[in-house]
């Protein structure tokens, strides 16, 4: 990699807070965003533990102050809130100075309002102004409403990934930095919950009705979450002096090619996407402080992702937690918001226990971190994201000195 | 950033899939949308995996199988597909399952297909391909996206052949729900005759377009990809020709030096004088042409669209069905420029001839 | 019994979109998975829906739906077995 990549602003929404010093305050309390499901209807109410964003759509709206006239999906939303954040936290006040662009991930994009119109669309019969939220359905609506928003305007993509996604919008934002086509990039992703997830997930009969246990003997299946995380990326270039929060050192995407949904037994995909991270790195697997797991605590992913780290590792892993028992398993926005809790704990050097953690599995041969330290030295960190259709991804954030 | 354009799999409205015709016979529709003609899928897909696959997803593996087979690639370093609405059959019909028994007996096939990176990670599983492996879904941007991504790995010396792909599906549901919103003409009409009947609206299409993208030239290839740019919203014409100016000159070109330039413009007369506009005040003198007409319009037609770009420059050639006859094509077709847009999202494609 | 096996027979073929396969391939004692017809997880989701929809039973782990799922016949002999309670 010719130029430093920098992050210079993070924003953050999910079930443990919605800004990244509320987040950062329930990681060291080890105060779980797992609940109950509160906004959404749906039959399968009474046996979910879900991380849902407290906030309603009327409350977020409120949040980031958005405009009157428009229609919001709580995709969009929960991304302008981030956003927002990402923004005011890399000092960005005239958003024209710099060439500057979006690159966000999303899965659901606007299945929630479409699924509770989809009949009526389909009725001619039926006419009102709910036909206006047909333009919000497609993965392209919340990127736009975030760019209008904040004035971007210079260039602006989607990607969708199943839960890699913004592991690999970051990725790509990095290597629009790379070849000068924008000076500044705003990345990540944003996802809500909705009853076409909720019951696509159930219906795989990989939902754990309670928290979820990642890496634990007896984990039962992941907690579906919601929220949005966000970074601006920055070169030398637009700096001017200004604070930097810590440097995207590496990063690498791969398929695991095994099945549609399932990961390899040996996390074959999983390897390999680490492995990319390291060699554009430079690091080596020593010096990494910690890792944030994918851990989504379903029987596959966690043992695949086991195998995978242990083999890449040599068997010496350095602190490893997954902040999924934390927010759940947020989807799209899953790399994006595990990005920006890996750089808060680059930033305040912490190390997130693996919550609701147990019994070690008996074919890995660690166990996560299950207490918080506040007092580690951490310098680099490795965040993984791997989504249906085997798509694999690792990020590497190291500290700036 | 550039690539030689080595091989191509289209499966449109015309009759664009392995054949070495181009544009000879053509499909007129007269249902205000061009539907594509499928091959037959049994030389392309495994029986025990195509049983679950939606249309999309056979289409794109067809594609995509034709185009490294054209440019004798067997595996791939990258796979990058750009779709805006993704697997929308298998969407449609998980929905439609949810209401149908209100979230009961749901089967997660559907709901597994419905993923919009399904093309992508089908392609992976079919050929064992481990590499890097992006989906790209902003509506008219998404092509454009894909391609950028493959120049942009080609640059950095991270692969060698890279497959790139656009493709959408149009669903009888997705139709019904565009005309909800007036997207299509109020009456039927014959598609060549699209820009002839000076009224809103447009007819639909649909389509798979993949290309194999190559850091090195070689005896196979049917043309350079010389540069992208998207736009997005923008307001006046003139903005769009401060970034074919941009494009040219990255290239060391001027507006004299293109051949051809192609038009995305749809018949829809409230938003085609943006073509109109652009074509009067800063292209009068290059010879131009349209695609619409032939693939309908969707979000991914870029691709259909840089399909008869490189056919044009390979076999140097500009079908009349094509072209406008005001300026006449001058031999040799050294470059073609596509314009191209969905809604607010424009797009510049510059190819040369090798 | 034949009669159960051969309406199974006709709607895991349905279900599975199993179209290509030969009718004569899928005899009572066929494996259904690994060898045999080569089913795979999603598949056994899919059965899972199909008992529960069409019959009425459920199957309550992964352990007892590897049993039922052996073949037609344990298939069949399942759904006649939990169907009276």
């Amino acid at each position: 990699m010719s130029k430093n990549i920098y992050v210079t602003g993070i924003g953050i929404i999910s079930a443990i807070g919605k800004n990244a010093e509320e987040t950062l305050m329930s990681l060291r309390n080890k105060k779980s965003g797992i609940g109950k499901l509160h906004h959404i209807k749906t039959r399968h109410q009474q046996n979910l533990s879900v991380g849902e964003v407290p906030q309603t759509d009327e409350e977020l709206k409120e949040l980031c102050k958005a405009f009157a006239d428009v229609i919001y999906t709580r995709t969009s939303l929960l991304g302008m809130v981030a956003v927002a954040e990402a923004f005011k936290s890399a000092a960005i006040v005239d958003v024209q100075e710099y060439k500057t662009g979006i690159v966000s991930a999303t899965s659901v994009g606007g299945m929630g309002i479409a699924e509770n119109f989809f009949s009526r669309y389909l009725d001619v019969n039926d006419n009102g102004d709910f036909l206006k939220n047909i333009n919000t359905i497609d993965c392209s609506d919340s990127t736009e409403r975030i760019a209008d928003y904040l004035g971007i305007k210079d260039f602006l993509s989607t990607i969708s990934t199943a839960c890699s996604s913004s592991a690999n919008s970051i990725m790509y934002g990095a290597r629009l930095l790379q070849h000068g086509i924008v000076d500044r990039v705003v990345v990540g992703g944003t996802d809500s919950l909705s009853r076409f997830t909720i019951n696509g997930f159930h219906s795989l009969k990989i939902l754990d009705q309670q928290p979820c246990k990642p890496f634990d003997l007896n984990r039962n299946g992941l907690n579906l979450g919601e929220g949005a995380g966000f970074l601006v990326l920055e070169t030398e270039k637009s700096l001017n002096g200004k604070n930097v929060l810590c440097k995207l050192s590496g990063y690498g995407n791969s398929n695991d090619a095994y099945h549609q949904t399932a990961s390899s037994p040996d996390g074959a995909g999983a390897f390999l996407a680490m492995e990319n991270a390291f060699r554009r790195s430079g690091l080596k697997a020593e010096d990494i402080s910690y890792i944030n797991a994918h851990g989504t605590g379903t029987e596959v992913n966690d043992l695949s992702e086991g195998l995978a780290l242990e083999r890449i590792f040599n068997k010496k892993l350095p602190p490893v937690s997954s902040t999924k028992s934390f927010t759940g398993h947020t989807l799209a926005a899953a790399g994006g918001i595990e990005a920006v809790l890996s750089i808060l704990s680059i930033q305040n050097n912490i190390i997130y226990p693996n919550l609701n953690f147990k019994n070690q599995m008996p074919e890995l041969g660690f166990s996560p971190a299950v207490n918080l330290d506040a007092y580690y030295n951490v310098k680099h960190v490795l965040s993984n994201s791997f989504g249906f259709g085997g798509n694999t991804s690792s990020l590497i954030f190291s500290k700036v000195n | 950033m550039k690539a030689f354009i080595r091989g191509t799999g289209i499966i449109s409205p015309q009759h664009t899939f392995v054949t070495t015709e181009f544009l000879k016979e053509i499909v007129i529709s007269d249902t205000n949308f061009l539907k594509c003609i499928e091959p037959s899928y049994k030389d392309y897909l495994d029986p025990v995996m195509a049983r679950r696959m939606g249309r999309i997803v056979k289409m794109g593996i067809a594609a995509a199988t034709e185009a490294l087979k054209n440019a004798k690639i067997k595996m791939p370093d990258a796979i990058i597909t750009g779709t805006a609405l993704g697997c929308l059959g298998d969407t449609e019909k998980f929905l439609s399952a949810i209401i149908a028994d209100d979230e009961q007996f749901l089967t997660p096939t559907s709901f597994i297909q419905s993923i919009q990176n399904t093309v992508s990670a089908q392609i992976a599983l079919q050929l064992k391909c481990m590499n890097h492996n992006f989906t790209f879904v902003h509506k008219g941007f998404s092509f454009e996206s894909a391609l950028l991504d493959a120049l942009m790995m080609l640059g950095e010396n991270d692969a060698e052949n890279i497959l790139v792909g656009g493709l959408d599906e149009m669903t009888e549901k997705n139709l019904l729900i565009y005309s909800r919103l007036n997207n299509w003409k109020k009456e039927n009409i014959r598609s060549n005759e699209l820009f002839a009947q000076k009224t809103e609206g447009t007819i639909a299409g649909e389509g798979a377009a993949f290309f194999v993208l190559s850091k090195n030239p070689s005896s196979n290839d049917y043309a350079k990809l010389c540069g992208i740019k998207t736009i997005y919203n923008p307001s006046t014409p003139k903005e769009i020709n401060i970034h074919i100016d941009t494009l040219l000159k990255e290239n060391s070109l001027s507006t004299d030096d293109i051949s051809l330039i192609l038009y995305g413009m749809n018949g829809d007369t409230a938003t085609d004088n943006f073509y109109s506009q652009i074509k009067s005040q800063f292209l009068p003198n290059t010879p131009s042409g349209s695609f619409k007409h032939l693939c309908g319009e969707y979000q991914t037609s870029g691709g259909f669209a840089m399909w008869m770009a490189a056919m044009m420059l390979k076999n140097q050639m500009a079908p009349a069905v094509v072209m406008h006859s005001s300026l006449p094509v001058i031999l040799p077709i050294k470059s073609v420029l596509i314009y191209n847009n969905y809604e607010n999202n424009h797009s510049l494609m510059l190819a040369e001839k090798v | 019994m034949d009669e159960m096996i051969e309406k199974l027979k006709a709607e895991i073929i349905e279900q599975l979109n199993l179209v290509d396969i030969n009718k004569d391939d899928i005899q009572a004692d066929t494996p259904l998975f690994g060898t045999g017809l080569g089913l795979d997880s999603i598949d056994s989701i899919e059965l899972s829906v199909l008992l529960e929809r069409k019959y009425g039973v459920k199957i309550t782990n992964s352990q007892e739906g590897k049993k039922v799922f052996q073949s037609l016949r344990t298939m069949a002999e399942f759904i006649m077995e939990n169907q009276k309670k």
